[in-house]
C-alpha cells in the first residue's frame, strides 16, 4: 500500500512544470528598482604596494629611525590606508588592497596596536574598521586573532558608530560578517577567562 | 524632567495641542488616543477610530485645533472637534503605499504627507469643492519619504528619505498664497522645485529639521551621522561621525544647537559652529543617578564567574530614562529658537519631558553646556 503511494507522488512531481522559475530574480525586472549612483572608480588603484612593502621591510632593521624600531610600521599603516579602492569594480584591486592591509596589521607587535590606532583620524579609524571586517570574511591562518586585537582597539577609538558605518556602507559589502563577529567575540571572552 | 509610561508597546507617533494639556498618540495600532493631563496623571478622553492600518503620523495644528493623521492604510484624515467629538474627514492622497509622516504647514492651510510611494502629497482645502485636494512632488525622490519639516515661510519643505538624501522642495500652492520672498535656498520656487539636495553618501535619513530661521537644515542618518547644511549660493554642509548607534529623531532648540535621540535611548546635544562649519557633540542630556556601589563578597564573585563567565558586578541594565529607542522628539515650550522644554516618546511606550536652560548668549560655550546638563538633572 505504502509503495504505491510513494510511486504516485514521484510521478506527480515529474509531471509538474520545472521549478527553474524559482531561481529568477524578479527584482531585476522591477522598473522602479533603485540604482545607486555610479562614482568613477576606474582610477582607484588601491594603496601603493611597493611603497608599503618598502616601509614594512625597514622594520626592525632601520638603525636611523627616530621613532624607534617600530617607526616605519606606523608610516606603513598610513600608506596602506591611502587610496582605498572603494568605488572600483575590479575585484582584484580590492583583494590586493585587503591582502596588503592584512600584511601590515600582522606585522605590528600587540603592544603597539593601541598607539597605531590612536595615530589615525576619524575617517582613518572608519576605514580600518572596514578593512578589519573585510578581513574577517576570508580568514586565513592567524588572521582572525590579529584582526580581533585590532578590532578591540579600533572599537575603543571609533565606538559602535564605526561598526554601523561598516554595515551601512553601500560600496563595501559585508553581509554575513555580523554573525561571524558575534562568534569570534564570544571566543575571545573565553580566552580572556582562561588567561585571567 | 518627568517620565510617564503610557503603554507597554511602542508609541508610534504623538502630537500635542496648543497649551500642552492634551497629547494625541498612537498606541501601535489603528487608533489614536487622546489623553488629558490631570493633576494625578493622564486620563484618556478620546479614542479616534477610523484608520484601517497602523497610524504612522499625527500632527496637531495649534491655532486651528485640527488633527491630521496618516497611516499604513494609504489614507490621511483631518479631524475637527465638533462639540465633544472629533469628526474625521478623509483626504485622498492618491498613493499606493503606506503613508509614513505628516506635518501641518506653519500657517496651517496645507499639510504634507510622506509615503512609501516615493512621493510627497501636499494637501490643501479647496473651498469651492469643500474637499481636500492634493498635489504630488515626485521627482527626484527614489525611495520612501521618512520625515518632513516645513520652513517658516510656509513654502519650503525639507524631506528625508530612504534614498539616502535630504532634499528641500518648494511646496508653493498659487491658489493659497502669494509668491514667497527669496531665501538663502533660492529665489525661484515653483511647485516641486528642488532647492537643495544632500550628497547620497550615507544611510537612510531618519529625521530632518529646519532651524527657527529656516536658514539651516539638519538631518540624522542611519550611518550614525548627523549633518547640518547652511543655505546659500553653494550650501555649506557640516557633518559629524558619531561613535554611538544611529539617531532616529532630532530638532533644533536654538539657532546653533540641536537635540537628537535614537537607538541609544538618551537625548544628546549637538552644537553647530557656523564659522568653522563643524558640529560637536555637546553631551548626553540624560545623566542617570549614580547608584551606590557596594563591594562583592568572594562568594558572589565565584557565582558571577560561574553564571556569567565574568567577575564584574556590572548589571546589564539600561540606565537611561527611556528603556528602548527614542523615536520622536518635539519642542514643547519655547520654539526652535529658544526651546525650554522638549518631549520624547519611544519604543518603550513612555513619554519624557525634558527641561532646557539656555543661556542668553546665542552661541553655547562650554560653561553653558555644563549648566544645561546640571539643570536637566534638577
Amino acid at each position: 500500500m505504502r509503495k504505491k503511494a510513494a510511486v504516485c507522488f514521484h510521478t506527480m512531481s515529474k509531471n509538474t512544470v520545472s521549478d527553474r522559475f524559482r531561481k529568477v530574480d524578479v527584482d531585476e525586472y522591477d522598473e522602479n528598482k533603485f540604482v545607486d549612483e555610479e562614482d568613477g572608480g576606474e582610477n582607484q588603484m588601491g594603496p601603493d604596494e611597493a611603497e608599503v612593502d618598502a616601509l614594512i621591510r625597514q622594520y626592525p632593521f632601520h638603525p636611523l629611525s627616530c621613532w624607534g624600531p617600530n617607526g616605519n610600521l606606523m608610516e606603513a599603516l598610513q600608506a596602506v590606508l591611502k587610496n582605498p579602492p572603494i568605488n572600483t569594480k575590479n575585484q582584484n584591486v580590492k583583494d590586493r588592497a585587503e591582502g596588503l592591509v592584512l600584511k601590515v596589521l600582522s606585522s605590528f607587535k600587540s603592544s603597539d596596536i593601541e598607539k597605531a590606532v590612536q595615530s589615525l583620524d576619524k575617517s582613518g579609524v572608519d576605514l580600518l574598521m572596514k578593512y578589519i571586517y573585510k578581513g574577517f570574511e576570508r580568514p586565513s591562518e592567524n588572521s582572525s586573532a590579529v584582526l580581533l586585537q585590532w578590532h578591540e582597539k579600533a572599537l575603543t577609538a571609533g565606538g559602535v558608530g564605526s561598526i554601523v558605518r561598516v554595515l551601512t556602507a553601500r560600496k563595501t559589502k559585508s553581509s554575513s560578517n555580523l554573525r561571524k563577529h558575534q562568534f569570534t567575540l564570544e571566543s575571545i571572552d573565553v580566552v580572556r577567562l582562561i588567561f585571567k | 524632567m518627568a517620565y510617564h509610561s503610557f503603554l507597554l508597546e511602542p508609541i508610534s507617533c504623538h502630537a500635542w495641542n496648543k497649551d500642552r494639556t492634551q497629547i494625541a498618540l498612537c498606541p501601535n495600532n489603528h487608533e489614536v488616543h487622546i489623553y488629558q493631563k490631570e493633576r494625578s496623571g493622564w486620563m484618556k478622553i478620546h479614542v479616534l477610530k477610523e484608520h484601517n492600518g497602523q497610524v504612522t503620523g499625527i500632527d496637531w495644528a495649534p491655532e486651528s485645533n485640527r488633527i491630521v493623521t496618516c497611516g499604513t492604510d494609504r489614507n490621511a484624515y483631518v479631524w475637527t472637534l465638533k462639540g465633544s467629538m472629533w469628526k474625521p474627514t478623509l483626504v485622498i492622497l492618491r498613493i499606493n503605499r503606506a503613508a509614513r509622516c505628516v506635518k501641518w504647514s506653519p500657517r496651517e492651510n496645507k499639510f504634507a504627507v510622506g509615503s512609501g510611494s516615493r512621493l510627497i502629497s501636499i494637501c490643501y482645502f479647496e473651498q469651492d469643492n469643500d474637499w481636500w485636494v492634493c498635489k504630488h512632488i515626485k521627482k527626484p525622490i527614489r525611495s520612501t519619504v521618512l520625515s518632513l519639516d516645513w520652513h517658516p515661510n510656509n513654502v519650503l519643505l525639507a524631506s528625508g528619505s530612504c534614498d539616502f538624501k535630504c532634499r528641500i522642495f518648494s511646496a508653493y500652492i498659487k491658489e493659497l498664497e502669494d509668491k514667497p520672498a527669496p531665501t538663502p535656498w533660492g529665489s525661484k520656487m515653483p511647485f516641486g522645485e528642488v532647492m537643495f539636495e544632500s550628497s547620497g553618501a550615507g544611510g537612510w535619513i531618519h529625521d530632518v529639521s529646519f532651524s527657527a530661521s529656516g536658514n539651516r537644515v539638519a538631518w540624522a542618518s542611519h550611518d550614525s551621522t548627523v549633518a547640518i547644511a547652511e543655505g546659500g549660493k553653494t550650501p555649506v554642509v557640516a557633518s559629524l561621525y558619531l561613535e554611538t548607534l544611529p539617531l532616529l529623531c532630532l530638532t533644533f532648540i536654538t539657532e546653533n544647537s540641536l537635540v537628537a535621540a535614537g537607538h541609544d535611548c538618551y537625548p544628546a546635544l549637538f552644537v553647530y559652529d557656523a564659522e568653522r562649519s563643524t558640529i560637536t557633540f555637546g553631551g548626553k542630556l540624560d545623566v542617570p543617578k549614580q547608584s551606590a556601589q557596594r563591594g562583592m563578597t568572594a562568594r558572589e564573585r565565584f557565582q558571577n564567574l560561574d553564571k556569567k563567565a565574568t567577575a564584574d558586578n556590572k548589571e546589564a541594565v539600561l540606565e537611561s530614562l527611556h528603556k528602548n529607542s527614542i523615536s520622536q522628539i518635539l519642542v514643547l515650550e519655547g520654539d526652535k529658537a529658544k526651546c525650554t522644554k522638549f518631549c520624547t516618546t519611544g519604543m518603550d511606550g513612555g513619554m519624557a519631558v525634558w527641561d532646557v536652560k539656555v543661556s542668553s548668549q546665542s552661541v553655547m560655550s562650554l560653561p553653558c553646556l555644563l549648566t544645561l546638563i546640571f539643570c536637566i538633572m534638577a
